[in-house]
């Protein structure tokens, strides 16, 4: 990992392969959906509903990851000061946050026919809602640290680091929340004991999965070359204006 | 007599907001990126 310290290998990498996730990661998504939507059976308890399933659980799966994604770059820049694991952070935010509301919306839209409600206030709805709200304050604490820090390196920067440490303790609540406490969310389908879905359900959710997964490692690409450009074009112009200043 | 909720109106929606979301986001990712590459290189030539 630490060989992708340097922010210049890492571009070298970035280029080809950024474009590579998100072509590959676009078609197999859509070839997913396409199957979920015009292909797989409709369940015999759930009716049609069950093809939100498709977008809903690629987009826990995101939500959740993008969590964990900043807690392992925070992790990682906090013990090794590894320096492109900050851009890795906040390259993870915004993408994390998308998939986290369009679970919560896709999860709401399948509640109203399944359950009758578009909301229930039980454990797994709840904390997948602090989890967006986790975000939004981790992306604020981000900005404002990183204003406050001026690429001074003054060590505001640590700030959403332990943030993201300490907000990954949300995780595992959302994973055990539907065995812990008596919810109206099903219990997990796919655990690494096996799948209690049908394969006719199960292959285009994998296939789903995997397709929204290599589009977020494409999007979190395109953020750190984005981050990366950023700071490159500021470090440039603040050397420029103290060669002119001088 | 049981009545039943017509779900494809919730599945359509969902797909609109599911696949509209990650398209934007798509999209807004390599805008973003081409903006600040270009702004880097602007710099660089300056």
């Amino acid at each position: 990992m630490h060989g992708f310290a340097n922010p210049a290998r890492f571009l070298r990498l970035a280029r080809w392969l950024m474009p590579v996730c998100l072509v590959a990661g676009i078609a197999i998504a859509f070839a997913a959906l396409s199957w979920g939507l015009f292909v797989a059976p409709a369940e015999r308890l759930q009716g049609q509903t069950v093809r939100i399933v498709y977008l809903h659980v690629p987009a826990a799966w995101l939500g959740m990851s993008g969590w964990m994604g900043i807690a392992a770059a925070s992790f990682t820049e906090l013990v090794w000061r590894h320096p492109l694991a900050g851009i890795a952070a906040r390259a993870c935010a915004v993408p994390g946050a998308v998939f986290t509301a369009i679970c919560l919306i896709t999860g709401s839209l399948w509640g109203r026919p399944a359950w009758g409600t578009w909301w229930v206030w039980d454990g797994r709805l709840t904390s997948m809602l602090v989890l967006l709200f986790l975000y939004f304050g981790w992306m604020a604490l981000s900005q404002a640290s990183e204003a406050a820090d001026g690429g001074e390196g003054s060590g505001a920067l640590r700030a959403p680091a332990i943030f993201g440490l300490v907000g990954a303790v949300n995780i595992p609540i959302i994973h055990y929340s539907v065995i812990w406490w008596n919810s109206q969310h099903q219990p997990p389908s796919i655990t690494t004991g096996g799948s209690a879905m049908s394969g006719a359900f199960l292959w285009p959710l994998l296939i789903a999965m995997l397709g929204f997964t290599l589009i977020f490692a494409g999007v979190v690409m395109a953020r750190m070359r984005a981050i990366l450009a950023n700071q490159q074009a500021e470090a440039r112009l603040r050397r420029k204006a103290m060669a002119e200043g001088n | 007599m049981r009545e039943t909720m017509d779900a494809w109106p919730y599945v359509i929606a969902a797909y609109a907001i599911g696949v509209g979301g990650t398209s934007a986001m798509i999209a807004w990712a390599l805008m973003t990126m081409r903006r600040a590459e270009s702004r880097r290189d602007a710099a660089r030539k300056r």
